[in-house]
């Protein structure tokens, strides 16, 4: 205890929580909607691309990666989700397709063009988190809280839309409610976070931020409501307990929280069981 | 003028047309039945009805101070996934969303109407329950509760009553008669001829051969005729 108190005296853990919480409160909160929709995998394969966009950035050694990162994932997230609606190309193909693309073609252009001299290093803190979540400065900070305070906002306020148009599509289309305009803000909501959580979990593990407070919250509630909430609480328990694990115990930050997530979800799943039982 | 006039109407998919050269109208208060064999083109035509497929050619044409989204819907099937965690109540409660426009939340006015269709449907103690796990008849009701919230005008239904028992069957056709006589337009597609010729006041006979008009008249001409004797023969 004393220990953990020591570092959170130090302002870039207390980053770090603050960043952590945050990210997991907003990937939870469309976690929902794009498990319900088929689009599991949609993280993994936005993150990918955002990899490959990486790898453009580093090449073309850009100062702010986020100018180039943020408009290819959130372009890509606008074509994979309008594929969904298009049952000739199903969606979970399209997302496999994109997202093996873009991760090939990241490696290697990083790997002809990159001047690094620790390629594989810089590869694997993409792939897996880095420990950048430790030394964000303050104005990363500033701007992942009013990101997240922004998708936060959209999710409360269309909140009964995105409801509508997950759950009926077509009704929701059939009676005058816009579904194209909300699904492609979804698509954009979701590529932001997934661009922002890069950095905490990086972009192999990010699906899990994503789908498990949700997959966890459907084992025990039943209503559209109830389901968000917990899987946002879920979500924020176990990112904060997994930051703090990772740093009290030296573990990857990414790697812990969704190994807490995953425990999560078999405490739920053990728990709906007993309940139905 | 009336609420939706259809002219020449053709009806399809990626250009390919399923049903050509539709025409109908339909009144306030009327009550339309949609005839027609498998693969007719039925389910198809409501869903140019209601502007989720595009029209091939010719026009549909709202009259009457009847807006597009003024239109409940209750479709053939719902692909609702058998995961997804919904209450009847917020079910309900999203056929008022169209109503809402731009306002984030619902007001008290749209919970009561809510409240009000549950009650309607008789469903009101599966109000908390959870969609998926209630019975098709149970399912069905809750997704026209949900249809009434969007409309107190229009009313297109897709086989309402396929699925469903001869009891809940009949209660449901005895409950759309009265939300007819309530001035509520019913628009129909069902394959229960019986029922059809009983409660409509128009009937639509789409397929091999079009014909359209009132439900005496249909009796009289040649697909009803085609209808009713193989109807006889069954018997
Ligand atoms: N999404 C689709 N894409 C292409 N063709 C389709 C599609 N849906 C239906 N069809 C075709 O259009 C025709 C009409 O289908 P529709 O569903 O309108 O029939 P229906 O009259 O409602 O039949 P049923 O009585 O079985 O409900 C069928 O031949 C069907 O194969
Ligand atoms: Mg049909």
């Amino acid at each position: 205890m004393d220990k953990l108190a020591l570092y959170m005296s130090y302002p870039f853990v207390r980053y770090a929580v603050i960043v952590g919480v945050l990210i997991a409160l907003c990937s939870s909160l469309l976690g929902v909607t794009l498990v319900l929709k088929r689009f599991s995998f949609i993280g993994d394969g936005l993150s990918h691309v955002a990899f490959g966009a990486i790898s453009i950035a580093a090449v073309l050694s850009l100062t702010n990666e986020m100018v180039l990162i943020l408009p290819i994932t959130i372009v890509s997230a606008i074509l994979l989700l309008r594929t969904g609606q298009n049952t000739k190309i199903k969606g979970d193909a399209a997302i496999a397709m994109i997202s093996v693309a873009a991760l090939a073609f990241g490696y290697l252009i990083m790997n002809i063009f990159s001047t690094s001299s620790n390629l594989s290093g810089d590869v694997c803190s993409t792939l897996f988190g880095s420990t950048s979540i430790l030394t964000l400065t303050k104005g990363e900070v500033a701007l992942c809280a009013i990101l997240s305070v922004i998708v936060i906002a959209i999710f409360v306020i269309f909140y009964n839309k995105i409801f509508a148009v997950t759950f009926d599509e077509n009704f929701a289309r059939a009676t005058g409610v816009n579904a194209g305009a909300y699904n492609l803000m979804i698509a954009v909501v979701i590529a932001v976070i997934i661009v922002l959580a890069m950095n905490l979990v990086g972009s192999l593990l990010i699906s899990a931020l994503v789908i498990f407070p949700a997959l966890s919250a459907m084992r025990l509630f039943k209503s559209f409501k109830s389901v968000t909430i917990c899987s946002a609480v879920l979500s924020v328990i176990c990112a904060l307990a997994g930051i703090l694990t990772s740093i009290l115990a030296g573990t990857p930050v990414g790697s812990t929280i969704v190994a807490v997530d995953v425990a999560a979800f078999g405490i739920c799943a053990l728990v709906g069981m007993l309940k139905k039982g | 003028m009336s609420y939706i006039e259809v002219k020449n109407l053709s009806v399809g998919y990626d250009g390919v047309a399923v049903e050509k050269n539709i025409n109908f109208t339909v009144g306030k208060g009327d009550y339309l039945c949609i005839v027609g064999e498998n693969g007719s083109g039925k389910t198809t035509l409501m869903k140019t009805l209601l502007g989720l497929n595009d029209p091939l050619r010719g026009q549909i044409i709202f009259g009457e101070d009847l807006t597009k989204n003024e239109i409940g819907y209750l479709p053939q099937q719902t692909e609702v996934q058998k995961d997804f965690p919904a209450s009847v109540q917020e079910i309900v409660l999203s056929g008022c969303l169209s109503a809402c426009g731009l306002r984030p939340f619902y007001n008290k006015a749209e919970k009561a109407l809510a409240d009000e269709n549950i009650r309607r449907m008789g469903i009101e103690d599966l109000k908390s329950r959870c969609y998926r796990e209630l019975s098709g008849g149970q399912q069905q009701r809750v997704l026209l509760a949900r249809a009434l919230c969007a409309t107190r005008k229009v009313l297109l239904l897709d086989e309402p009553v396929s699925g469903l028992d001869p009891k809940v069957t009949a209660s449901l056709y005895e409950l759309i008669k009265d939300l007819n006589k309530e001035g509520i337009t019913i628009i129909m597609v069902s394959h229960d001829i019986e029922a059809a010729v009983k409660y409509a006041s128009h009937i639509l006979h789409i397929g091999d051969e079009l014909f359209f008009g009132t439900k005496t008249d249909y009796l009289k001409s040649s697909a009803g005729k085609m209808f009713t004797d193989s109807k006889k023969e069954v018997n």
